[in-house]
């Protein structure tokens, strides 16, 4: 059984339905990648998930447990950390502080869980009293992964991780991606860089106006001459 | 006019007052950060708490030790108030929030006049002689004030930066979204803001009326400078909102030498449209408007 199986799910966020039954399943310890052109709504795929967005068909089930509906931070609790495409860090708050916000749900000592964040992202050891406001792109989404890594979810969900990022820093972020699953993390991202992310995935799934396209394995997809034309650029 | 008169009769009265609008900037500044909206009840909260102290004060106790049970008092009321009126609004548009806020200041108000009257009154009588420290003349009461504003700043900065729920309150204002996704309870948060607003206007309007004197109005007076420091200072920064007091109070009291003493109370308004002009996120770049 999938840890994560979403179910031809139909929603938006008023009226209007943007999702028109789109089916996703993540597995255990598995990296997974929604890619697809802009404005698909791989995003809007991703909220779903995390419950902030109006559902009105399908279901969504986590761990064995139906979570259609639930509110975001119920969803925390139950082991899901979401982190947005855009503004996903505090600003004004010093990189050790955003991950003690990402902690705020967990009582007691927090220390071995700083210490796996730092070892993920050593580079943030000796920037953890800057602003996370005044770090480079690639270093605020360190701050905001660690932020959400915090919690020791089971499934991370990621949304463009390496927009706007050199290819140096899209590499260090996909080699911690990496990192994260071996350390026992299902992940469900979401990509621009589509070519790379499905070479780096277990399994892909090519989103297209608010509906699943195609999916498959990263390498199946990339051989796909469908997919390859469509959606790949060639 | 020697250095001494000078500080003695315009910059320290300057800094004194100062200080009394920056606790109440604080308040202004935490409202618009975190709850984001303008405050226009601010005023009359101030003169609510410092009745209360009033009505504490006249049961015999030092006026001093009324304030912190004031505030406590006045921390409750403001909940209070945000339960039964504005968190109704909070998903409508805020500005519907700004409007309800100027309603609550009336009724604030007119609870102020029925059980205090109209008349000005005062927390004490009599003449108090002032101490010399270095040349420098300060009342007890002054001294007071002073120390009161410091272990404020000093007190709420150590629970904004250090605190669970202190870091809590500036997540929300950072992003609140993100706050909600890190599971921070918004209802707590709100409820928590309030409890300081409350308690801050209390002081703020305790410290003015023990300086001066209290009347139903005073409030609704120190409305436009706390305003005006809050807006000067940045949006959301307790630094500012202190600094943008410091400044409003100073200015006012030295305004005498440029225009009239009795144009003193528009040298707020002036400072405010000049920073909105020149600087409109502040001195300490806060929130844009
Ligand atoms: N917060 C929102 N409110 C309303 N519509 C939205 C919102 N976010 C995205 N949309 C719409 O949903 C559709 C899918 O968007 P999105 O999921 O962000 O696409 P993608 O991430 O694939 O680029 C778009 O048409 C977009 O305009
Ligand atoms: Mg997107």
């Amino acid at each position: 059984m999938p840890l994560l199986d979403m179910r031809d799910v139909r929603g938006g966020y008023g009226d209007a339905d943007i999702l028109q039954g789109v089916s996703i399943t993540v597995a255990e310890k598995e990296i997974v990648v929604i890619v697809g052109p802009n404005g698909a709504g791989k995003s809007t795929a991703m909220k779903a998930v995390f419950g902030l967005l109006n559902v009105r068909g399908g279901q969504i089930v986590f761990d064995g447990e139906e979570i259609t509906g639930w509110a975001p931070n119920r969803i925390v609790q139950r082991g899901v950390c979401y982190v947005p495409q855009v503004d996903n860090v505090f600003r004004e708050m010093t990189v050790h502080e955003n991950f003690e916000m990402g902690g705020f749900l967990r009582s007691g000592d927090l220390s071995a869980a700083y210490d796996r964040v730092y070892q993920l992202f050593p580079d943030l050891k000796a920037k953890r009293r800057n602003l996370a406001g005044d770090l480079s792109g690639g270093q605020r989404q360190m701050v905001a992964m660690g932020r959400a890594l915090m919690l020791d979810p089971k499934l991370l969900l990621l949304d463009e991780p390496t927009a706007g990022l050199s290819p140096k820093y899209m590499e260090q972020i996909f080699q911690i991606t990496r990192d994260v699953r071996d350390a026992g993390v299902s992940i469900l991202l979401v990509e621009q860089h589509a070519k790379q992310a499905l070479a780096f995935c277990d399994r892909g799934y090519v989103l297209a106006t608010g509906a699943n396209r195609h999916e498959g394995t990263g390498q199946a997809l990339l051989a796909d001459r469908e997919v390859a034309e469509m959606f790949l650029g060639g | 006019m020697t250095l001494l008169d000078f500080l003695n009769f315009y910059l320290v009265p300057g800094i004194v007052l100062g200080a009394i609008y920056a606790v109440g900037a604080i308040g202004i500044t935490l409202v618009f950060g975190i709850l984001r909206f303008a405050h226009f009840a601010h005023g009359d909260m101030a003169t609510l708490g410092a009745f209360i102290a009033l009505a504490l004060a006249a049961s015999g106790m030092d006026p001093w030790v009324a304030l912190p049970l004031a505030m406590a008092i006045t921390a409750v009321i403001a909940i209070g108030v945000d339960r039964s009126f504005y968190d109704y609004l909070s998903r409508r548009p805020k500005i519907l929030t700004v409007m309800a806020s100027l309603g609550v200041a009336l009724m604030l108000r007119a609870v102020v006049q029925v059980v205090w009257g109209v008349d000005p009154t005062t927390y004490v009588t009599g003449i108090v002689r002032p101490e010399e420290y270095f040349g420098i003349l300060l009342r007890p009461r002054e001294l007071n004030t002073l120390l009161t504003v410091v272990l404020i700043v000093v007190g709420l900065e150590l629970f904004l930066r250090k605190s669970k729920w202190g870091k809590a309150m500036r997540a929300m204002s950072d992003n609140p979204d993100l706050a909600r996704l890190s599971g921070v309870d918004n209802r707590k948060v709100t409820m928590l803001t309030w409890a300081i607003v409350g308690a801050l206007c209390t002081a703020s309007g305790f410290m003015l009326g023990i300086n001066t004197e209290l009347h139903s109005m005073m409030g609704w007076q120190l409305l436009l400078p706390m305003f005006a420091a809050a807006i000067l200072g940045g949006v959301g920064r307790v630094q500012g909102a202190v600094l943008g007091g410091l400044i409003v109070g100073i200015t006012e009291e030295l305004s005498v030498f440029v225009v009239p003493a009795q144009y003193k109370a528009a040298t707020a308004f002036a400072l405010l449209l000049i920073i909105l002009l020149v600087r409109p996120r502040g001195l300490l770049n806060g929130k844009v408007l």
